[in-house]
């Protein structure tokens, strides 16, 4: 069983992985890129100098991939690890969950996960190109984090739940986090041209809806083959 | 313990467990890429975050 989930799951990864970076490379990649020319010239607390790759934001000396072919190849690696985990998270939940696992239904989880674990973050957090002010790093993080399980709660409690409070509480779960409100960035001031801001959140947002479907139809199709092919 | 009920048991936890693990492998593969702090695992990973949304720098 275990090894079913996993091989499915790095099979479907690659495939995300292909996509994927194919549709990052036309579309978030060159809007970063373009960002980043600015990053320098904004007091945003990052300092580059010609010695330092543009987006090396640690301490002077952290290793970072060289700009070109070497930085993406990390990025396509990332996304490899990506599309296998997103898989693996949604073949364990079809798997606890009992339904039937296919192609069909691995759709349905993953675009249930892309709305639990981009659209409703993406509404206090919208994705964010290199030099765009934001809070504090930690504190976003965990407000990010509680909105994906509280929409992802919600999701479960509204798809599954049979009575209508508990349908009404789901309901509650996807709205708590937005009346609590994400971090504020502490101004609205970017280097970059702003008209970049809205290409890439809707770049961003459509490379995550990828993501998700694909990686839930993909080892939902690999799951039933490969369990079929040892269980008749 | 009846037979019955050590089977149902049995297939529970061939069924469970594989998943649970399965699902703790996925989100540490998850977090790890989209969250974890480490400067050079930042940047290794730093197009990846952006164009999939992660709370970045």
């Amino acid at each position: 069983m275990f090894r079913t989930i996993v091989f499915s799951a790095f099979g479907a990864g690659l495939v995300v992985c292909v996509v994927i970076s194919a549709l990052q490379f036309f579309t978030t990649e060159p809007l970063i890129l373009h960002a980043e020319q600015f990053e320098g010239t904004a007091d945003s607390g990052h300092h580059h100098d010609a010695a330092t790759p543009a987006h090396d934001h640690g301490d002077a000396g952290d290793w970072a991939p060289a700009d070109g072919f070497e930085r993406r190849a990390y990025t396509v690696l990332a996304n490899l690890v990506l599309g296998a985990a997103v898989s693996l998270i949604l073949l364990a939940a079809m798997v606890l969950r009992g339904d039937r696992i296919d192609a069909r239904h691995g759709l349905l989880w993953g675009a249930a996960g892309f709305v639990a674990a981009s659209l409703m973050p993406a509404l206090g957090l919208p994705p964010e190109l290199p030099g765009t002010p934001a809070a504090d790093l930690v504190d976003r993080q965990v407000w990010w984090l509680a909105t994906v399980v509280a929409s992802a709660a919600g999701i479960a409690l509204i798809a599954f739940g049979r009575h209508w409070a508990v349908k009404a509480a789901g309901l509650a779960l996807f709205v708590l986090p937005h009346v609590i409100g994400a971090p504020p960035p502490p101004g609205h001031e970017v280097a970059y041209p702003g008209a970049l801001a809205g290409e890439f959140v809707i770049a961003s947002l459509v490379v995550s809806a990828v993501l998700w479907t694909l990686a839930g139809f993909s080892a939902g199709w690999l799951h039933r083959r490969l369990s079929g092919s040892t269980q008749p | 313990m009846t037979t019955t009920s050590s089977l149902a048991t049995a297939r529970l936890s061939s069924r469970i467990l594989p998943a649970f693990a399965a699902l703790v492998f996925g989100l540490g593969l998850y977090l790890g890429t989209g969250f974890a702090w480490p400067s050079a695992l930042h940047n290794a990973a730093h197009d990846a975050r952006h164009a999939t949304g992660f709370p970045c720098h």
